[in-house]
Formats: structure tokens, sequence, C-alpha cells
């Protein structure tokens, strides 16, 4: 598996075909998506599934359409980058020497928080997954930091892209050239409601099995993202329209601020969801639950809106040329 | 020796491939796409410190004693979506500059700086 990695990267280095080399990283994706299953990182290894060989492709190749798929320039130094680079290489692996044996359960990454985690989580937060209870829980404010830096990333990609002019249904670019690819058209069009039904399951049942917002936020996304790409960027802007994506980004952030705050008001410290109910388990969950369907509206939201930024300005610039 | 080491010298492997392309190459898609390959380097690093070997994934069932940390999980699983987000604005800022400068390549851009 690794071994593939290693390949794949190399692959990438070696390619000056741009489009080849998006490719690969698709399969990259895809490749340490299956990695991270092998070594028990169920959850990541959903998140990576929909990110990296679902959206980054097709953010790259949104970006491809407009900039052109071949480098014209050569290497720069080639010979001094491998040589410093070689260097920075064997300085690490030197590194690696001193490093406890790869799943050896007496190192020290095992032997701190994790025991306490994964020895009281399930009686104290009372949910089975513990990811979702170190992430929503006992990390949570960590994880309102990372909605918020998605969050505003999508609004700076939105400032720097999005012309508010959304492409005028009917004309000539309604329709993506896909969509005369009929077998693609009827799959997609069975698949699209499991996708979206699937990312539902991923988001509610995050506390029992490998889920939660994040993954259901990007397999939402790209569930809507495929629509745009078979039935056009028009007709998918009429079904979910940019406005109201907008508003729906920031709800995600807001309710989960604001179940903070009602933590605070209720008591307690500013997250802490013991306090939401009088059965501080029940109040855990129904907090866990609220705050993960904020990440889940926010990065979905995010994900649609920044497709949306890149379609729009390879529509219009289409329309120019 | 091999087997116990090897995830992590996979791992330096890929980080010196993308770091490697941040350097060598003049076009910024691509560069880009070796930023991303580091970072799922150091995503692989953190799992892979993560794994325990017997363990389970660490969802708790009866009659299961060992896990695999959920720590890395958790940290990993919001970076990759950061990640993304973060890429998304990466590539956004590539649109720009092409729309300002007409090209991508490092040494044209620096050309047309220079010329101003």
């Amino acid at each position: 598996m690794l071994l593939l990695l290693a390949i794949t990267a190399l692959a990438i280095a070696w390619l000056r075909d741009l489009f080849a080399a998006v490719m690969l990283a698709g399969i990259y994706g895809l490749l340490s998506a299956s990695f991270f299953v092998s070594v028990d990182a169920v959850d990541v290894a959903f998140t990576e599934a929909a990110v990296g060989a679902g959206i980054f492709p097709l953010l790259m190749l949104a970006a491809l359409a407009l900039v052109g798929r071949n480098e014209q320039t050569a290497y720069r130094r080639p010979l001094i980058s491998l040589l410093l680079v070689s260097i920075t290489g064997a300085a690490l692996v030197l590194g690696t020497l001193d490093m406890p044996a790869f799943g050896s359960a007496d190192a020290p990454p095992h032997n701190h928080v994790a025991v306490r985690y994964i020895e009281e989580s399930p009686k104290e937060i009372g949910i089975p997954n513990m990811v979702t209870s170190v992430l929503a829980d006992y990390r949570s404010f960590d994880t309102l930091g990372e909605v918020v830096v998605v969050f505003t990333a999508a609004m700076g990609v939105l400032g720097l892209l999005f012309t508010g002019r959304a492409a005028s249904p009917g004309s000539a670019t309604e329709r993506a050239n896909m969509y005369d690819h009929r077998v693609l058209r009827v799959v997609s069009k069975m698949l699209i409601p499991l996708i979206l039904l699937f990312a539902l399951y991923v988001q509610f049942h995050g506390e029992y099995g490998p889920g939660g917002g994040f993954q259901a936020g990007v397999i939402f996304a790209a569930g809507i993202i495929l629509y745009a790409m078979l039935f056009g960027f028009g007709n998918a802007q009429r079904v979910v329209r940019p406005a109201l994506l907008q508003i729906l980004a920031a709800c995600g952030v807001l309710i989960y601020g604001s179940v903070g705050v009602v933590c605070l008001l209720s008591g307690g410290n500013f997250l802490d969801y013991s306090q939401l109910l009088p059965d501080p388990l029940v109040g855990r969950h129904v907090g866990i639950l609220v705050i993960e369907l904020g990440v889940g509206i926010t990065v979905a939201s995010a994900m649609i809106l920044i497709f949306y930024a890149f379609a729009s300005a390879t529509v219009n610039s289409e329309e120019v040329a | 020796m091999l087997p116990e080491l090897y995830n992590y010298w996979v791992v330096i492997l890929l980080m010196m491939t993308g770091f490697y392309i941040v350097i060598v190459q003049g076009n910024l898609i691509k560069k880009l796409i070796g930023l991303n390959l580091f970072q799922t380097s150091v995503f692989i690093f953190y799992i892979s410190l993560g794994k325990v070997s017997g363990g389970s994934a660490p969802i708790f069932a009866e009659g299961v004693s060992s896990y695999s940390n959920p720590l890395p999980h958790v940290l990993i699983l919001t970076a990759i979506v950061v990640g993304i987000a973060t890429t998304a604005l990466a590539l956004a800022l590539v649109i720009r500059i092409r729309n300002a400068y007409g090209t991508v390549e490092e040494e044209e851009l620096q050309q047309r700086d220079l010329e101003c």
C-alpha cells in the first residue's frame, strides 16, 4: 500500500502534463484512504476518500480549465535541489532511528492522554465512537476553531473569485459536456440520492459508527458537485442557491458557537454540554449531536460554495473568450 | 529493523517528493500538488503513530480491550478538511494571478514584475 503511494508520488513529480498529475493526485488520495483503513483510522479514511479522491481533484481540474494544462518552464536548478532534498531526507531518516517501532503499544503517544480517552470516554460521554467524543467534546474548542477556518477560507475564495453573476439557465454553458454521456447520466441519477442519504446517515450516526459532521459535510458536498458537473452549473444553482449556501455556512458556525453560549448561560464552562439538560449524559449526547450538525452544515455549504466560485469563474472566462 | 520503521521512511520519501516538486517546478498549480503531497505525508505520519498492533478501530465494543490511539485521528480528520479549504483559497489566488499576469509560471511572473 505504502509502496504504491510512493510510486504514485514519484510519478506525479515526473509528469509534465498537469492533467495527468491531477488524476494521479486523485489516485493518491484514494490509496491513502485505504491505508488509513488498514491502520484503524476509519473516520480519517472517510474524510480522505471524499476530499482526497473527490473534491481535491475536482477543484484542481476546475482551476486547470482556467489556467491550461501544460507546464512550460524548465526545472530550476534540479541537481542542487535534489541534493538539498536528499540531505534533508537523510537527516530525517537518521531521526527516525530513535523512534519507537511502528505499532508498539508502549510508545509515548499512547501512554498519556490517550489512555484516559480510551478508558473513560465510553462511560463519561456515553457514546462508543471515541473519535467523535474527543472531537466534539474533549477538544470541542479546537474543533470550533477549525470550523471557523473552513468558513473563513470559503469566504476568502468567494471574495477572490465570485462575481455574483449566476450562469443564466438555458445558455450554451448550462449543459455541461458530460450531459451527452447517457451511462454517466443514468448511473449518477441513481447514485446522487444515495450519496446524499449516505451523507445524512454518516452525519447522524457519528456517535456509534465512524462518521460525523466533517465527513458528512464533504460527502454531501461531493454529491451536489457531481450533480452540478453532470446536469450543468446553472441547474445546480437553481437547486441549491448560492445565497442560501452563504447563509447556511454562517449558520453552521453560529449553531456551534451558540451551543457554547447556552452552556455558559446554564452555569457551565464554554461548550460544557453536561449543563444542557438535567441528566449530564443526555446533555452531552444532545450537545454533540447539535454541534456536529453545525459542523456538517458549514463544511458542506463551504465546499459547495468554493466549487460554485471556481465554476462561475470558468463559465465567465468562457463567455469572454 | 526494516518492518518496524518502514512506514516512517515511506513518509519521509513522500514528504521529500512533495518538497522537491515545490522547489523545482515553476508552475504554481504543480507547486500546489506538491504541497498537497507534503501535507498528506504528514497525515500518514500521524496516523502511523496512532496505530497499536493488535488494536482495533477506536469505537467501543464489548470484548475488545486494545484500541488504536483516537487522538491523532481527530487531529488529522479536521486537518484534512481545513487543508482542502486552504488549498482552495490558494487555487483561487492562482486564478487571480493568472487573470492579472496571463501566466502561472514563476519565472515569467518575476520577469513581468521586473519590467514594471
